[in-house]
């Protein structure tokens, strides 16, 4: 199928940005790297009057470290992640993560603000995100000046988050993770580059998992932390964490697999995960 | 100084691993498929689906549809029904079939979800997309049936409720002397299977160009598709035009695999839209339509058993399946042949004393059924296999032995198998022997021993197998179908001594170009450079059948040895009378005819093309006739049947019931091998369109029949990253039927991948004592056989 | 009417210029205005990587890349990589193995191959094939795929070493 019609509209700015969104109003999409949108124009699944171009703004792009936080730009591709070394000494998971995000393709144009803002519940970047207690920086015409939203808040639903129709993600800041910190990111999908049946992103500051933190997606409608798991784990162990998650987690079915087998490889990924963080750092 | 030239030619190009030389074009963006053609005033068409699996429409609105930008016609199934004749897939060899009469867009009730109901023809695929999208079709909702459990059931839903039941063919065999085979009996090993409904997802999708000019009254169809007689023949007939009326060219065709072998309405409806409109219109079916209207294969449910003795003695095998088809039986190769050709041919390749075999094919709702790469053989072997391997678990004899035991044998043949299919030779110990030799299956057997004691569950597959190829009219022929057994090919010395050669088997990138140019270079006597071809061209070939069922080496591969030893005979004797020698002493080597006992070059076919065609009136009478074509039709045997054996190595994690396939073997004997680089790339991709619906591919529906994951985002397809490396070894059986030898080597691969793999799978499982035979093999289905979901 | 946009970008190494309509996908923009038939669609969605394309020096789907994103942009096809002969020894060692069937998959395929060519870090089957996985091929099973691309990086790496 080809895509409807609808008009490009650059935008220089975020403010020229918003104006363009404020203007065209619910006719209007913003469009970063496409790489989800794109396949939903050419499907006719959306059938936007204009297409407003962010690719352009300078205030959403780069990876830099500001008091103590990792910053990066709503507008960063996946592929830039890698080998950067501000990602690998602050925020490592990110890296474990990556291969598991697409095809190289997708990731040389997809951007890591598009992953968050469009908010798939079996993508990595939201999961990784929550794992890592980011804060999502966002604007948008009604606010005043910057918003900052916690990961823990920022995802509301399936592909629902704080972002308002008119509001744009410029930026997600990530605690710098202190040297020594232990990461897992795994994930289960039928093929390599597949969204994930169910997957983990998990951090830890050591092998004691006294503070563990894992974020679990596929297994809702957005992606999850689970406090009775990560406090069995800190307590109890892995075998109380596996117990908790099973009554905690009640996974939507997809199309090849039941909530029940889902939940069954969610606790073999935690398993995983904390064998992962009690490995060698 | 003249060449001497001692051998027959410096290096046969028969039975060489030769390279494709129409495949450097595909590797500089230079093929030229369907969608690169654009003919002047060419128009767009797009085709409005039914969103229902079953429904009555009611009424159709185009009006705002008509007046929208670029559209240049837009019409309904009732606007075509006089002028495009209905059809339905009916073979009177399949006695007791029955269809529906299918129109190229549906007339006052879908019978399917994504049957077409109305097209736009615009300027651009984007304007009729846009008109198309205005178009409000009123419709009243059927009752579906959604499933093969659905066609099934009695008193259920109907889906053509005027042929008053689901029942479209049944078929009972039975070979042998059941009775006493049964009676002697140790064990009966029961198992029911189930195959699931997939579809060819050709990489390009459908395509045609219907080009009507009525200054010519003339048809000219570019499309992309295997059998470029069977589409002239039923479109001229459907459309009201003569054969004479209607061209059929196919170019580079991106992916076939028995998808594009036969008649789509869309697609002859395309060409009825040019005729209405007096310019070309292209219709390429986008991937979404391509999951809901290209014909859907197997999705059978099969219960079977195997009768066998203590000490390994296989004695009986009995069968019964349905398969799910769609509304129609589609035209003209019908939906039931796969069926047919399970009764025909399962469990024969072992020595049977008693064979049973019930097949039925049930019309549903879902997406067009028929043929597909391996008609009927992954279920056949699937079962078979299946059967075999539990039998040997339950008797505690490892699974090559039981073959061993109960293959046919070398001194066998010929014979003829209780399903009364004749068998003219096969190598299956040998093929055994040779696989368990390059697997070094008793290293393997250590290995999974040893794994064990680690946790690490590997399983080893076999699947013995034989496939259907070379089919005779009586696969279509005898029931009616104009569809062409024999094939037919001209090869023409070229004044500068080139040698052009015409076929009626095209090239869908297997590699037919390339054996007929090895076949003919060895027949005629010349480097295969000298040859060219022309395929796909019904204006230019001789009349065949195309390229389908594995004929094309075997039975156009002969055609072609035929027509090139004829020229060959023909140029000698020119040569002899230009040269007043005696032809039988002379030979043509590399090109050069030389005297044939001392090899010194008498004269080159350069310059017997010039004289023939330059100064044939120094020849004193004689009228060089240096084309010349053959025809050929296997007579003696319906069907020439290959055998061969795969094997499967790979590994299950229990924890989460993934797979990870470790390494395939195949050793296939196909006769003589024209080509093996090509031969064993054809069985490497054949094994991975077996492996794809084994463990990922299956068409989903809900039970309305709206299909679940018509994407290729839902719908997974194999890729890279989890195939295996596959070892690929010949043994040749040549068919002493034709001079060359050859038969089929195009579906093996897909027959015996799925049996490999689920003996693999549940050899791995063992240890805990679980056993699957529903393919595909998902997670959650491995899972679920642990206990564990 | 089709809105249209002023587009100027380089296509295999020459400047171009064009008006052309927005809503137009980079393949169908490169094959209908441009008359390129080397990148081919055979999903639309992103899945299949038949419409792969070398942009700016990195891989990208052409499908999901609309005209007016390819502004500034430099982009190579099978047909300006062909002419450059930068990838003609993978192109031997595809023809060599046949891992070219049918063809519909083979330039997308190419282009992606063609990036870890150089690659320095050693890439074992494994690695290859999962570079590979965002693309398609039905007729081939994709080792001889995997054998060319493998070769081709051997062949490379011994003459650099050679060198």
């Amino acid at each position: 199928m080809k895509a409807a019609g609808f008009r490009f509209l650059r935008a220089r700015c975020v403010a020229e940005a918003l104006a363009l969104k404020a203007e065209h109003g619910e006719d209007a999409r913003f469009i970063a790297g496409g790489q989800s949108l794109v396949p939903a124009l050419n499907l006719r699944l959306l059938e936007p009057r204009a297409l407003i171009d962010i690719a352009g703004l300078p205030e959403l792009t780069g990876i830099r470290v500001e008091r103590g936080r990792l910053v990066i730009g709503a507008l960063t591709r996946h592929a830039a992640l890698t080998g950067d070394p501000l990602v690998a000494a602050h925020a490592p998971l990110l890296l474990e993560a990556l291969p598991y995000v697409a095809h190289a393709a997708i990731r040389n144009r997809g951007t890591f603000g598009g992953s968050i803002a469009l908010a798939d519940p079996a993508a990595e970047w939201p999961a990784c995100c929550l794992a890592l207690d980011a804060t999502m920086v966002l604007t948008g015409p009604h606010a005043e000046g910057e918003r900052r939203v916690p990961a823990t808040e920022f995802f509301r639903g399936l592909y629902a988050t704080a972002l308002g129709p008119d509001d744009l993600l410029l930026r997600v800041e990530i605690p710098c993770q202190p040297a020594g910190t232990r990461n897992a990111a795994l994930e289960l999908a039928r093929r390599h580059g597949d969204f994930a049946i169910v997957g983990v992103a998990a951090t830890a500051s050591d092998r004691e998992l006294k503070d563990a933190r894992i974020a679990f997606f596929g297994v809702a409608d957005r992606p999850m932390r689970f406090a009775e798991v990560e406090r069995a784990l800190a307590v109890e162990g892995v075998s109380a964490a596996a117990e908790a998650l099973a009554r905690q987690v009640d996974p939507p079915a997809d199309l090849y697999h039941s909530a029940a087998t889902k939940r069954h490889l969610a606790g073999v990924l935690l398993r995983r995960a904390v064998d992962r963080l009690r490995g060698a750092a | 100084m003249n060449r001497i030239l001692r051998e027959a030619a410096d290096t046969p190009a028969i039975g060489a691993a030769v390279p494709r030389p129409n495949g450097r074009r595909l590797l500089e963006g230079r093929g030229r498929y369907v969608d690169d053609i654009a003919l002047p005033r060419m128009a767009h068409v797009a085709f409005l689906r039914s969103p229902h699996a079953h429904a009555r429409i009611l009424a159709i609105r185009a009006e705002t549809a008509r007046g929208m930008p670029g559209v240049l016609d837009v019409v309904t199934g009732q606007d075509l029904a006089e002028t495009v004749q209905p059809f339905a897939g009916l073979l009177v060899h399949f006695k007791g079939m029955k269809s529906a009469q299918q129109r190229c867009i549906a007339v006052d009730r879908a019978a399917w979800q994504g049957e077409p109901v109305a097209a736009v023809v615009a300027e651009t695929r984007r304007q009729a997309e846009d008109a198309a999208a205005r178009i409000e079709v009123e419709y009243e909702p059927l009752p579906a049936v959604g499933s093969l459990a659905a066609a099934a059931e009695p008193g259920g839903m109907i889906a053509q409720p005027e042929l008053g039941d689901n029942v479209c063919f049944t078929r009972e065999v039975e070979g042998g002397d059941w009775d006493r085979a049964m009676a002697q009996a140790d064990l009966v090993v029961e198992r029911s299977f189930r195959f699931p409904r997939h579809t060819g997802v050709c990489p390009e999708g459908r395509s045609v160009i219907g080009d009507w000019n009525p200054a010519d009254r003339r048809l000219t169809v570019h499309i992309s598709h295997q059998a470029p007689h069977m589409i002239q023949d039923c479109y001229a007939r459907l459309l009201g035009l003569s054969e004479s009326d209607v061209r059929v060219v196919c170019p580079d065709v991106g992916g076939s695999y028995g998808i594009k072998t036969h008649v789509y309405g869309d697609e002859l409806a395309t060409c009825a839209l040019s005729m209405r409109i007096g310019r070309p219109v292209k219709f390429v079916a986008d991937r979404l339509e391509s999951f809901l209207s290209d014909i859907h294969n197997r999705d059978h449910a099969v219960t079977a058993k195997l009768a066998v003795k203590r000490d390994g003695t296989i004695l009986a095998l009995g069968y019964e399946g349905t398969q799910a088809i769609g509304p129609y039986s589609v035209y003209p190769r019908t939906s039931v042949v796969e069926g047919n050709q399970i009764a025909n041919i399962c469990g024969q390749w072992y020595r049977l004393q008693g064979y049973r075999a019930k097949v039925r094919a049930l019309f549903t709702n879902l997406a067009p059924y028929s043929n597909y790469r391996a008609v009927g053989h992954p279920v056949a072997v699937g079962v078979t296999e299946g059967l075999v391997d539990a039998a040997a678990r339950q008797i505690g004899m490892d699974p090559a032995e039981i073959r061993r035991r109960n293959l046919l044998r070398d001194e066998d043949f010929p014979l003829q198998t209780p399903s009364g299919m004749k068998f003219e030779g096969m190598s299956h110990h040998r093929c055994l022997d040779t696989v368990l030799r390059m697997m070094d299956y008793d290293s393997l057997r250590a290995d999974q021993a040893e794994a064990r004691r680690r946790g690490v569950y590997r399983g080893i597959g076999l699947a013995s197998m034989i496939e259907i190829t070379n089919p005779s009219a009586m696969f279509y022929g005898v029931g009616g179908a104009r569809i062409s057994a024999q094939d037919g090919c001209t090869v023409r010395l070229e004044p500068q001594g080139g040698i052009m050669v015409l076929h009626g088997c095209g090239e869908q990138g297997q590699g037919t170009e390339t054996i007929f140019a090895q076949v003919v270079a060895d027949a005629v006597g010349v480097p295969m450079g000298r040859v060219r071809l022309v395929t796909g061209d019904t204006d230019a070939t001789p009349y065949g059948g195309g390229t389908w069922a594995s004929r094309g080496a075997g039975v156009g591969g002969e055609a072609a040895w035929q027509a090139g030893r004829a020229l060959r005979k023909s140029i000698l004797d020119l040569a002899a009378t230009i040269h007043q020698r005696d032809a039988a002493q002379l030979d043509i080597r590399g090109g050069i005819v030389v005297d044939a006992a001392t090899g010194e070059q008498v004269t080159d076919l350069a310059e017997v093309g010039r004289v023939a065609y330059f100064r044939p009136d120094t020849l004193g009478g004689v009228r060089p006739e240096l084309s010349v074509t053959r025809h050929y039709l296997p007579t003696q045997y319906a069907f020439a049947f290959t055998n061969g054996i795969l094997a499967c190595h790979l590994e299950v994690d229990p924890d989460t019931g993934f797979m990870k396939l470790l390494k395939f073997w195949a050793v296939e004997d196909c006769g003589k091998v024209l080509n093996p680089l090509l031969v064993e790339e054809q069985m490497r991709g054949a094994i991975v369109q077996g492996i794809g619906p084994t463990l990922l591919e299956e068409c989903l529906y809900d039970e309305r029949g709206q299909m679940l994951n018509g994407s290729m985002v839902d719908y997974l397809v194999p890729m890279a990253a989890e195939m295996p490396d596959m070892e690929v070894a010949h043994i040749e059986t040549p068919t002493r039927e034709s001079a060359i030898g050859a038969k089929g080597a195009g579906e093996a691969g897909t027959a015996g991948a799925p049996a490999a793999i689920m003996n693999a799978l549940n050899d791995a499982l063992s240890p805990f004592g679980a056993e699957l035979t529903e393919m595909p093999f998902t997670p959650e289905r491995i899972l679920r056989a642990l206990g564990k979901s | 009417m089709d809105e249209e946009i002023e587009l100027a970008f380089t296509l295999n190494g020459k400047a171009v210029r064009r008006r052309v309509p927005v809503r137009l996908h980079a393949v169908d923009l490169l094959r209908e205005v441009f008359g390129l038939s080397g990148p081919r669609v055979a999903c639309e969605h992103g899945i299949c990587g038949a419409c792969t394309l070398r942009v700016d020096g990195q891989l990208a789907r052409g499908c999901l890349l609309l005209a007016p994103q390819l502004e500034g942009t430099d982009v190579w096809t099978i047909e300006g990589l062909t002419a450059t002969g930068e990838i003609a020894d993978l192109q031997n060692e595809f023809h060599a193995r046949n891992a070219m069937q049918c063809g519909w998959c083979t330039a997308g395929m190419l282009i992606t191959a063609a990036e870890i060519l150089d690659a320095p870090a050693p890439m074992d089957r494994q690695a290859i094939r999962e570079h590979l996985s965002g693309n398609y091929c039905r007729c081939t099973g994709y080792q001889a795929i995997v054998d060319a691309v493998e070769a081709t990086r051997q062949a490379r790496a011994a003459g650099r070493s050679a060198a």
